[in-house]
C-alpha cells in the first residue's frame, strides 16, 4: 500500500516507464530460472566426465567388477541391463498396446473405462520402489522365480506398463478419424481396420512412448534393489533365470565405498548409462519429429 | 465357379467373427491387468502389513518417536522416518516450486516458439535422467561444495539430497503450471493488457489467478514425487532414522530404509521383513492421497472455462 501511495505521486511517464523497467527485468529472471537448471547439470555432467573418462577404456568395458579399482569393469552390469531390457520389453510392449488399443477402440466409454483410466493414471504416480517390493513378494517369493533377470524383467514390466499405456492412447487418439471409417466403407473388419489403418498412423507415436519408457527402464535403479538383484556380480548372465545386476546398481554400489578411486569409477559407468540414455532419447526425438510431419 | 469363390468368402465371413471376439477378449485381457495390478499392490501391502501390525500396535508405529526395528531392543516408531522424507521433500520443493513457477511463467507468457522448442526438450531430459545420477551429484558435487560454506555439515545429510532433488522434479512443476497458464484464455490476458497492464502485471494479477488450480496441482504432484524418491536420499542423506528436522544432519528417509533392509541380510518373514511392508503402505497412501488431490485440481481447471 505504502508503495502504491509513493508511485502515485511521482509523474505518471516515470511511473509506466518504472513499469515497463520492471517488466523486462521479469523477463530476464524467468528465462534465468529457467536455464539454470539446464546449466547447473550441464556443469555437473562436465565435472562427471572429467571425473570418470580416464577410467574409460576396453578393460573396464569387457572386465568384471573385482576388488582393486584399476581392474574393475562393467561387463556383467551392461549384459545384465541388455537383458533386463530386452525382457521387460518382451512382456511390457505387446500387453501396453493390447491394453491402450482396448481402452481406445473397444470399451464403451462409461464409468468403467473411466475407472481404468483413473487407475493406470494412479499407477503411473505409484513410486517406483513400491513396485519393487511387490516383486519381491509375488516374483521373487510367491512364484518362487528368485532373484532372477526374470523377476527385473517383470517387476520393470509393471513399472513402464502405464507409462507405454498412457502414450500408445494419446497416440491412437490422434490417428484421423476419416482413416477409421475410410476402412470401415471398404469392408474391413474392425480388427482389420485398427491393424491395417490405425495402428500404422498411430506407430511413430507409440514407438516414442516405448522408447522413452525402456529409458526410464535401463535408469531404474530402488526396485531392483529391492527384489535382491545384487552387486557383486562375477559371472556374465546366461539364462533369464541367473542372478544379475544392472548398471546403475554397480553406479551405487561404487559410489557407496569410501575409496576415491571407486567413485572415478563410478563416474566412469555413469558416463557409459548416460551414454545409453541418450541414444534412446535421440531415437524417440527422431521419431517424434516424424510424427509431427505426418500430422502436418 | 463364382459361386464357390462367394461360397469362399462367406465362410471367411463366418469364421472371422469368432476370431475378432478372441481378439476382443485378449486386448480386454491385457487392459484389466492394470486393475490386476493395483489390486494386487494393494492386497499384498495390507496383508503384509496386517501381520505386521498384529505384533506391533498401529498407533505405536503411527507416533512412535523411535525406530530401531533391526536390532534389540526394537522399537518401531515411524516418525523418525516420515521427518527424514519430510524435511528433504521440503527442500526439494523449496527448489523446486519457485524455479518451477518461474519456468513456467517464462514459457507461457515470455518465450517465442522457438525458444519453447528448445528449452522443453531439455527439461525433459531434465526429468528422465537416471536417479543414481543425481544421487551421485548430490554426494560428490554438491555436499562438498556446501561444506565450504557450512563447516558442521554432515557427509552425508538432507539439505544436499534435497537440493539435488528439487532440481530434478522443477520440470514437474514448470510443466504442469505453463498447461495451466497457456489454458487460460487469451481473451482474459488480452483484456488485462488493454487495460495498459504489462506482461508482468497480466501474469501476476490475470494469469496465476486464473491458473492456481493448476499450479497447485503441480506443487502436490511434485511433492509426492519428492516423497516416493529412492535413490538420491538412500545415496546422499544418509541412513540415520533420527527424528529432526535439522537439514545439516544425516537423516533416513521411508525409501532409504526400505533400500537399507533390502541390501541386507533381514530374513524372509522375521519381522524386520514385515518392517518394509508397514512403510511401504504408508508412503503408497500418502503418495496415492497426494496424486488424487493434484489430479482432481487439474481437471477441475479444465472444466472451469
Amino acid at each position: 500500500m505504502e508503495k502504491n501511495n509513493l508511485l502515485v505521486e511521482r509523474p505518471i511517464k516515470c511511473r509506466i516507464r518504472y513499469k515497463y523497467i520492471l517488466d523486462k527485468a521479469f523477463k530476464e529472471v524467468t528465462l534465468l530460472a529457467s536455464i539454470i537448471s539446464v546449466l547447473i547439470l550441464a556443469f555437473f555432467l562436465g565435472g562427471i566426465f572429467l571425473k570418470g573418462y580416464r577410467w574409460l577404456d576396453w578393460q573396464f568395458l569387457t572386465g568384471v567388477p573385482s576388488r582393486f579399482p584399476e581392474k574393475a569393469g562393467i561387463l556383467p552390469a551392461l549384459i545384465g541391463s541388455v537383458w533386463l531390457v530386452i525382457l521387460t520389453a518382451a512382456f511390457a510392449i505387446p500387453l501396453g498396446i493390447a491394453a491402450a488399443i482396448y481402452l481406445e477402440e473397444y470399451s464403451k466409454k462409461g464409468v468403467l473405462s473411466d475407472l481404468i483410466n483413473l487407475n493406470i493414471s494412479n499407477l503411473a504416480g505409484v513410486p517406483s520402489i513400491i513396485y519393487g517390493i511387490i516383486g519381491l513378494a509375488v516374483f521373487v517369493r510367491f512364484l518362487a522365480f528368485d532373484r532372477s533377470i526374470l523377476s527385473g524383467a517383470l517387476t520393470m514390466s509393471l513399472l513402464i506398463l502405464p507409462v507405454i499405456i498412457i502414450t500408445s492412447q494419446e497416440a491412437i487418439k490422434a490417428v484421423p478419424r476419416d482413416q477409421w471409417e475410410a476402412s470401415l466403407a471398404l469392408g474391413a473388419t474392425k480388427w482389420q481396420t485398427i491393424r491395417h489403418a490405425v495402428l500404422p498412423s498411430a506407430f511413430p507415436g507409440i514407438i516414442t512412448g516405448i522408447i522413452l519408457a525402456l529409458a526410464r527402464a535401463i535408469g531404474e535403479t530402488a526396485p531392483l534393489i529391492t527384489i535382491g538383484a545384487l552387486a557383486f556380480i562375477v559371472n556374465i548372465p546366461r539364462t533369464p533365470m541367473d542372478p544379475f545386476t544392472v548398471l546403475p546398481i554397480q553406479i551405487y554400489n561404487w559410489a557407496s565405498r569410501p575409496q576415491k578411486e571407486f567413485s572415478e569409477v563410478a563416474a566412469a559407468a555413469i558416463i557409459v548409462l548416460l551414454l545409453l540414455y541418450l541414444i534412446l532419447n535421440a531415437t524417440a526425438v527422431i521419431f517424434r519429429k516424424k510424427t509431427e510431419k505426418r500430422i502436418r | 465357379m463364382v459361386d464357390d469363390k462367394l461360397k469362399k468368402n462367406i465362410f471367411i465371413v463366418n469364421f472371422s467373427r469368432p476370431a475378432e471376439r478372441l481378439i476382443e477378449w485378449l486386448l480386454a485381457l491385457s487392459a484389466s491387468l492394470s486393475i490386476l495390478t493395483t489390486l494386487t499392490i494393494v492386497s499384498i501391502l495390507l496383508v503384509e502389513s496386517y501381520t505386521f501390525f498384529k505384533e506391533v500396535p498401529v498407533l505405536d508405529f503411527l507416533f512412535g518417536t523411535e525406530w530401531k526395528p533391526l536390532y534389540t531392543p526394537r522399537s518401531f516408531g515411524v516418525l523418525p522416518l516420515v521427518a527424514g522424507t519430510f524435511i528433504t521433500s521440503l527442500i526439494a520443493c523449496l527448489i523446486a516450486m519457485p524455479f518451477g513457477l518461474l519456468t513456467a511463467i517464462y514459457l507461457s507468457q515470455y518465450a517465442s516458439k522457438k525458444i519453447r522448442s528448445i528449452i522443453k526438450p531439455l527439461l525433459e531430459i531434465l526429468v528422465g535422467i537416471p536417479t543414481v545420477v543425481y544421487g551421485y551429484f548430490a554426494l560428490y558435487f554438491i555436499t562438498p561444495i556446501l561444506k565450504n560454506f557450512i563447516p558442521q555439515l554432515n557427509v552425508f545429510n538432507a539439505l544436499s539430497a534435497g537440493i539435488v532433488m528439487g532440481i530434478m522434479i522443477i520440470p514437474v512443476v514448470s510443466s504442469i503450471s505453463e498447461d495451466a497458464m497457456s489454458a487460460v484464455p487469451r481473451v482474459l490476458r488480452e483484456g488485462a493488457y488493454a487495460l495498459g497492464a504489462t506482461k508482468l502485471e497480466a501474469t501476476f494479477k490475470v494469469v496465476i489467478p486464473a491458473a492456481l488450480s493448476g499450479i497447485i496441482a503441480s506443487f502436490i504432484l511434485a511433492i509426492s514425487r519428492a516423497f516416493g524418491e529412492t535413490m538420491i536420499v538412500a545415496m546422499a542423506a544418509g541412513s540415520t532414522p533420527v527424528l529432526t528436522l535439522n537439514p545439516l544432519q544425516s537423516v533416513q528417509t521411508m525409501t532409504g530404509y526400505i533400500v537399507q533392509v533390502s541390501l541386507g541380510d533381514t530374513p524372509f518373514g522375521s519381522i524386520g521383513y514385515k518392517t518394509i511392508f508397514a512403510v511401504a503402505l504408508l508412503l503408497f497412501l500418502l503418495t496415492l492421497i497426494l496424486n488424487i488431490i493434484g489430479k482432481t485440481l487439474v481437471k477441475w481447471r479444465r472444466t472451469t472455462y
